[in-house]
């Protein structure tokens, strides 16, 4: 029995993340005001810069789908009850994947090619997750420490390809080869071009609408398959999945796989859409920020979707910002992105207690009256 | 024998405590009714009420836990405003809690001045404790060594920690929440003698209980609560358990289920001197060997805590074993070699666990989610490779229909119902896949009396269709009311098997602390003598 009722789910997944986002525009503000610009100001280019024209969407969609890919990538983990912060590191490695099969297998059409390439992400993605969660499954070393290290790994080692292996011969920067014209993803403008639409050229590219698929496959999976109930089950009550006959270190290392491998389709994206060579540090802190999504999207893939659009806009929008008012720096933009991160993410149960008790007290006084 | 404490109405003597129109609601459920309470000082004064009556809820408030929405607290005739347990201490209220608040690491004394140190320099402290310890232990023939460690003491000396520590704060009125639960029938009365002990010194007991046997023992007046309201007073003498248990449920009950004679047949379950570890690797089940067979229900009775819950759980699949056999209809069932608790459930092996919240059900799942649990797998819950949440919907219903689930939604969430609810969906979704075995612990813990004999009506049909059950409890009642077979435990070995018909508290009390079967009886029958 417990003293408080339960929230309802448009405060638990509507209101309370809009809270959370308003303080941390209002402290945003407040940075604003003091370095002696206007916040309203910054909110209208931030928006402006975000969606107010063709292009600016196309460069936020793009944005969102890193974002998705990697929230989605917590989520999985999350809902069996991992905390997985090595998306960046299964990215990276996913990106070398992509890379090798565009490379060595450029002989392939390219619809056959773009499936070779999921495939690749997603092998070369979830080895690179299997090694923390088979730790984690059967020898019990906690999965944030193991990730955190393989992020590191995972760096070293691409540093060291790029340098020593994939530079081609001659090229002063570490990068590998581009990869040939005609297997990289088509950009959405081209593909309406091809239809006679008109839009402004962007780097949102097909992985954009591989991102909505993998949204709800994510969402059938957990929800209405027998292995999403598992993993649900493990990641709620261990206990009560070995009952039930579920090895909680099977599914530990089936959900990090699944993890690894959505992770690693951001270097779709990256790689075969938009930078058609591996770069190095492509993931660009992608893999962190898709924690921040992932919770303030209740890791639930419509949430997340919402939650990456978010980042898209501020990741844009700012891009904007610094660039319409110079005293903003793109310092103060990675802050007011800091601040969003921090609010909707790590300090997500700030004001739960509160609203959780004012609700109640709300509910109990209307009971009451209802009674009387 | 009985005193008469009770001469409030003269105002000479102000009562210990008196509650006076404390109402509590949680949401939607009205947990305490405007209860009224006096407790005489110088009394034992019992509580008693079903699971979810309001007793420890109405404790709570008493003891700060709480805030009350409505009613006033008056300590010794004092209006007292009761915010958290600093206050309900600094009032002289000592609260002894079913599950014990003690570090097991520490010795007794650092236990008892854990949070009352006196001083940020220890010595003083554990000097002044020392003497003071000494002088309640003496006065209260306490009986125990302020220098041992909590985690080596039995649970019977831990609680007495329990004690001690609220009388080192000065406590006047000691509350116990349900305080034998975890004790041999031999524990529990000297409990009661330290019980007497303190009332004889001044104090005020208030011994929250569900068990009538010890009210009718070791109360001075008892309060009945039911369904969030105080529904009597009386003096324990002037009573009866049978006045009792009417008032509780607010109709007569069976307290002893009528049955039939079993009609064993063939074999089921036969263990074989099976040996089972804790994650510890200490032997917590030794060399058990015995039969279930088909048709009989065999009970399994002990103190909680000497290896009952990892028998059953090893039969379940859920622990490996380290030494035995286990065999199903003659096939080799041992767990561990490949046979986890899925395998054992094709084989039709049924299991409804003895911790419903931490093992059947996820509580934040619906209560559909719960209903597929350990049969996710099931061909009739999928629809390709989705799952066939109508079906598993349709399914969850009819469970919530033959088992009187309420209320009968497939979507609401399992942390929602109440505990005899979420035990009659579990006890549906094992049962009603007709196993040949039925493995099942603590059938009734948290549950209301209707629903007990409910619960228990359904464990005996399905015996009485051929099925073999192995029920452990910890409730001698209902092992005795259930079993056909009882095999005692103790220390982790069974120490003998009693039938039903030659069953008794005194005897499996005696053999739950260990003394030989044969001896057992003897002494039972000499004490009967």
């Amino acid at each position: 029995m417990s003293n408080t009722v339960e929230l309802p789910r448009w405060i638990d997944v509507g209101a309370l993340p809009l809270l959370n986002l308003l303080l941390a525009l209002l402290v945003s503000a407040l940075v604003v005001l003091a370095i002696g610009e206007n916040p309203i100001k910054v909110v209208e280019i931030l928006l402006y810069g975000a969606f107010g024209y063709d292009e600016a969407w196309g460069y936020t969609l793009y944005y969102t789908t890193n974002f998705i890919f990697t929230g989605l990538s917590f989520a999985v983990a999350f809902h069996c009850g991992l905390f997985n912060i090595g998306a960046e590191g299964q990215a990276y490695i996913g990106g070398l994947g992509v890379t090798l099969a565009a490379l060595y297998l450029d002989f392939l059409p390219f619809p056959l090619m773009l499936v070779v390439g999921i495939m690749a992400a997603a092998i070369f993605g979830a080895a690179w997750a299997y090694i923390p969660a088979y730790l984690q499954a059967r020898r019990g070393s906690h999965i944030v420490i193991t990730t955190i290290m393989f992020n590191f790994i995972a760096s070293s080692l691409m540093v060291y390809l790029l340098v020593n292996v994939l530079r081609p011969q001659g090229s002063m920067t570490p990068e590998s080869e581009r990869i040939s014209e005609n297997l990289t993803l088509p950009f959405i403008h081209d593909m309406a071009a091809s239809f006679g639409i008109d839009m402004a050229s962007s780097p949102l590219n097909l992985s954009f609408v591989y991102a909505i698929a993998a949204s709800v496959l994510v969402w059938l999976f957990i929800w209405h398959t027998r292995w999403g109930y598992a993993i649900r089950t493990v990641g709620a009550n261990a206990v009560a999945a070995t009952y039930a006959g579920i090895d909680p270190g099977r599914y530990i290392i089936i959900a990090m796989m699944i993890s690894g491998a959505l992770a690693s389709f951001m270097a779709l994206n990256e790689v075969m859409g938009v930078q058609h060579r591996l770069l190095i540090d492509f993931t660009a802190g992608y893999g962190f920020v898709g924690i921040a999504v992932a919770l303030m999207g209740r890791n639930h893939p419509f949430g997340i979707f919402l939650a990456a659009l978010l980042f898209g806009m501020l990741y844009q929008g700012g891009a904007e910002l610094s660039f319409e008012i110079p005293t903003i720096s793109n310092d103060m933009v990675v802050v007011i992105q800091g601040l969003v991160i921090l609010f909707t993410g790590a300090m997500e149960h700030m004001f739960r207690p509160r609203v959780t008790k004012m609700y109640t007290a709300w509910r109990l006084r209307r009971d009451r009256m209802e009674a009387a | 024998m009985h005193q008469m404490h009770g001469a409030g109405e003269t105002g000479a003597v102000q009562p210990a405590i008196e509650l006076r129109g404390i109402d509590k609601r949680f949401g939607a459920v009205h947990a305490n009714k405007e209860i009224d309470l006096k407790v005489e000082k110088g009394t034992i004064h019992g509580i008693v009420g079903e699971n979810g009556a309001g007793k420890s809820t109405l404790m709570s408030i008493l003891y700060g836990f709480y805030q009350a929405d409505a009613g006033t607290i008056h300590v010794d005739g004092k209006l007292c405003d009761i915010k958290g347990s600093e206050d309900a201490i600094a009032v002289g209220i000592g609260m002894v809690h079913q599950h014990f608040m003690l570090v097991e690491t520490f010795s007794v004394l650092e236990n008892v001045i854990l949070g009352v140190e006196g001083g940020a320099v220890l010595r003083d402290g554990v000097d002044k404790a020392r003497v003071e310890l000494k002088r309640l232990e003496r006065e209260y023939a306490l009986d125990i060594d302020p220098d041992a460690i909590v985690g080596d003491l039995s649970v019977g000396l831990q609680q007495r920690v329990e004690i001690l520590k609220a009388l080192y704060r000065g406590a006047e009125i000691l509350i116990l929440d349900e305080p034998t639960g975890v004790l041999t029938p031999q524990e529990a009365d000297h409990l009661f003698r330290i019980l007497n002990t303190l009332k004889e010194q001044g104090k005020t007991v208030v011994l929250i209980t569900h068990k009538l046997r010890e009210i009718m023992a070791a109360t001075d007046n008892v309060s009945v609560m039911r369904q969030g309201a105080m529904v009597a007073d009386r003096k324990t003498a002037q009573t009866s358990p049978e006045e009792l248990s009417e008032l509780m449920v607010g109709r007569k009950v069976l307290l002893r289920l009528e049955k039939g004679a079993a009609n064993p047949g063939a074999t089921v379950l036969a263990v074989n001197n099976l040996c089972v570890d804790n994650a510890q690797g200490i032997h917590k089940v030794k060399n058990a060997t015995f039969t279930v067979r088909a048709g009989e229900i065999v009970g399994v009775a002990g103190v909680s805590g000497n290896g009952q819950s990892e028998l059953l759980e090893a039969l379940g699949g859920i622990r490996a074993v380290c030494e035995g056999s286990v065999t199903l209809n003659d096939q080799d069932v041992t767990p561990g070699k490949g046979v986890d608790a899925a395998e054992l459930r094709r084989r039709g092996v049924a299991h409804v666990p003895e911790d419903r919240h931490r093992m059947a059900m996820v509580t934040g799942f619906s209560a559909k989610e719960a209903a597929i649990l350990g049969y996710e797998n099931d061909p009739a819950y999928q629809k390709g490779p989705l799952l066939d949440w109508h079906a598993i919907s349709d399914a969850t219903a009819h469970m919530m229909s033959e088992f009187d689930v309420r209320p009968d939604n497939p979507d609401l969430k399992a942390a929602n119902f109440s505990g005899g609810n979420q035990q009659k969906l579990v006890l549906a979704r094992e049962i009603m896949r007709d196993p040949e075995l039925l493995l099942v612990g603590q059938p009734t813990r948290g549950v209301d009396i209707g629903a007990i004999e409910f619960i228990h009506k359904r464990i005996v049909a399905m015996r009485d269709a051929g099925k073999a059950v192995l029920l452990v409890s910890v409730e001698l009642d209902e092992i005795m009311s259930l079993a056909d077979r009882i095999l005692v435990m103790c220390d982790g070995a069974i120490i003998g098997e009693v039938s039903a018909a030659e069953a008794n508290e005194r005897v499996l009390g005696l053999m739950m602390a260990g003394v030989d079967p044969n001896e057992a009886k003897a002494k039972a029958a000499e004490g009967q003598a």
